[in-house]
């Protein structure tokens, strides 16, 4: 395909580190949705990133920036506007609906809402058994009550709650359910949709744990979509941060998180608070002014450039492409390191900039 | 749409157990069903027999109903009957709950022109009154019970189709789909397993309450001559035949009057119950009513 010319250089984060199996690969994915007047929503707008077998990648990003969107192509449950979805090296972006099933197993999904994703006139273990049957991974009814068995257990769940319906389920077992049914079907690329964004904060870390766990025993490769920042410091290996349908950086989460190269990603942390009412009490807090611009007619340039307090006049020139600032940390900024370092400083506007 | 495996049903039934109006409805239908199937039995003298010497006799032990003109037990003819009525409310919901159902599952799940020419199709019929419409298609067809039966299965499909088709139209969008979705379910199996048992409860209640409005519709084609021929027994044709004796003979129109009264009044009963019941998460008809409010 056709690179555009603005699009960030095709897949910048795998040319270096360790070259562990690629399970799925997004080469300048586009996402557009038509709007009311013959506009786009550009929701999804010229991201590569590449899975390795066994990692946890984290998209960050806002409501609004394209992360779930990208997460939803990697199973084709939305279709590509240009741009090309790998999965297992085979390009499966124009694949047929009958093609799809097969993806289907190999990638896996878990929704945000476990409530609103267990269809609630069928049984736990009807949920969990449908991989299997759509899939035909059992051969008898006895086999396959004897998995579903198997992958409740899995998930730290009684098997006899298999009988139950979901809403006489808890929030957090609901989820554990959704784990169980994206693991029938024995996956390469699980997709964790904000999976703990809609449970307590104490049954939150059970999840994660219940995650960790599960990579570590099965060896699984998540995809761990959230705009907890926290949380995907927590579970990742590397971590990508979206803004406005773009990935604006990439690196492991010590480089993000303590060295941070693009200004998105440094206002973002300091939105996490910090446990010591000293320090959070004078600590220096880059408040982004405004809300994210409208994807049908994203800012021309950066992207970031109308909420950025380093923006400088050329940033509304040149789309600004991923370069390696550090040794597989890849940031889209034109002043990258420079903007961050000022940022802190407190050189252009403190507290609220704009 | 049957059987649902999660027992939904079972429980929705033992909740209907505890609501009198409920009760009381299945209670009537119940009997129905008897009088329907074996009414001929039932029935102490013979549809028709005539005994010209007892003509509009009224109501007494001998005859319980009554006779009419031509000296015939009213009771007897009113048993026989309820067996075409319930034959005509099945024959004609079961045909229109098919069609219907059908077509709204194609234009809700499809949408695009599927949808647009199903549904025009669906509004140029919901567009005529009911009785017209029936009137108009036997009138075609030739008068008649078979007749009567197509006629009112296609004057009620509509609205299944719109019932239907609104169903599909919400449940299509649930995060629960799309996952079935992502797991690489078919369409006939999303439909089937996932669209359909979410849609139901809606249907059983259209389904009940259609019940009622096709036994109504009926005896109206039939009192205009249109369903059932004589000397069959009909409710509706009892009616018609007892209107010109209302001052001298009440009973030819009370009793056949009153069986479909009953009639209509359980299956609605039953439907409007069923309606607060059919959600796996009440228990009680009471506490479904309650949170309603």
């Amino acid at each position: 395909m056709t690179a555009d010319p603005a699009a960030p250089a095709a897949d910048p984060g795998e040319t270096v580190a360790d070259p562990g199996e690629i399970v799925a690969e997004l080469d300048n994915l586009r996402v557009w949705f038509p709007a009311p007047g013959g506009a786009a929503v550009r929701a999804v707008d010229g991201v590569s990133l590449g899975i390795r077998r066994g990692e946890t990648l984290g998209l960050v990003g806002e409501s609004g920036s394209g992360k779930s969107t990208t997460g939803l192509a990697l199973l084709r449950l939305v279709d590509a506007t240009c741009g090309s979805v790998r999965v297992g090296g085979r390009d499966v972006t124009w694949w047929s609906r009958r093609q799809l099933r097969g993806l289907r197993r190999r990638v896996a999904m878990v929704f945000q809402d476990p409530q609103a994703s267990l269809d609630p006139r069928r049984t736990i273990g009807a949920s969990v058994a449908e991989p299997l049957v759509v899939h035909r991974l059992v051969d008898s009814a006895d086999a396959r009550r004897r998995r579903v068995a198997e992958l409740l257990e899995m998930v730290g769940l009684r098997a006899d709650l298999a009988d139950r319906h979901p809403h006489e389920l808890s929030g957090g077992q609901r989820q554990r359910v959704g784990i169980a049914r994206a693991l029938a079907g024995e996956p390469d690329l699980i997709v964790l949709d904000e999976p703990i964004a809609s449970l307590d904060l104490s049954v939150q870390a059970q999840i994660m744990n219940l995650l960790r766990g599960l990579q570590r025993d099965l060896g699984l490769t998540y995809l761990f979509i959230a705009h907890d920042l926290a949380a995907v410091e927590h579970m990742s290996d590397r971590v990508a941060v979206m803004y406005l349908g773009r990935i604006v950086e990439t690196g492991t989460p010590e480089q993000l998180y303590g060295q941070p190269a693009h200004p998105y990603t440094a206002a973002l942390l300091s939105a996490i608070p910090v446990a010591d009412p000293k320090v959070e009490r004078h600590r220096r807090r880059i408040i982004l002014s405004g809300d994210i611009p409208s994807p049908v007619d994203p800012p021309s340039g950066c992207r970031f450039r109308t909420r950025c307090p380093q923006a400088r006049p050329d940033c509304a020139e040149v789309d600004p492409v991923l370069v390696e600032v550090a040794a597989g940390q890849w940031a889209a900024c034109r002043y990258a390191g420079e903007a961050v370092r000022a940022m802190r400083a407190g050189t252009v506007g403190e507290e609220t900039v704009h | 749409m049957s059987g649902h495996p999660d027992g939904t049903l079972r429980r929705a039934l033992s909740a209907l157990r505890h609501d009198p109006p409920a009760v009381a409805g299945t209670a009537v239908l119940l009997l129905l069903l008897v009088v329907g199937v074996a009414g001929r039995w039932l029935a102490p003298d013979g549809v028709n027999d005539v005994d010209v010497d007892g003509i509009l006799r009224p109501p007494s032990l001998d005859h319980l109903f009554g006779t009419d003109e031509l000296g015939r037990d009213v009771l007897s003819r009113v048993l026989v009957a309820a067996r075409v009525s319930l034959e005509v409310g099945l024959v004609s919901v079961g045909i229109a709950l098919l069609v219907g159902v059908t077509v709204g599952l194609l234009a809700g799940w499809y949408r695009g022109w599927v949808d647009n020419v199903l549904m025009r199709g669906m509004d140029v019929l919901f567009a005529f009154p009911v009785l017209l419409l029936a009137v108009a298609i036997v009138a075609v067809l030739g008068p008649g019970l078979l007749t009567a039966m197509v006629a009112i299965g296609v004057v009620y499909t509509p609205i299944f189709a719109r019932v239907t088709r609104a169903g599909v139209l919400s449940v299509r969008e649930q995060v629960f789909v799309r996952a079935a979705v992502s797991i690489g379910a078919s369409d006939a199996r999303i439909i089937r397993r996932h669209v359909l048992p979410n849609i139901a409860a809606p249907l059983i209640v259209q389904t009940s309450l259609s019940l009622a409005f096709a036994i109504l519709s009926e005896a109206a084609l039939s009192f205009l001559g249109l369903g059932i021929q004589p000397p069959d027994p009909a409710w509706g044709r009892m009616l018609y035949d007892g209107r010109g004796f209302v001052t001298e003979a009440w009973w030819l129109g009370v009793f056949p009057g009153a069986a479909i009264f009953l009639t209509v009044l359980a299956f609605n009963l039953v439907g409007d119950a069923l309606r607060d019941v059919l959600d796996p998460r009440q228990l009680t008809v009471g506490e479904a009513r309650r949170s309603r409010r």
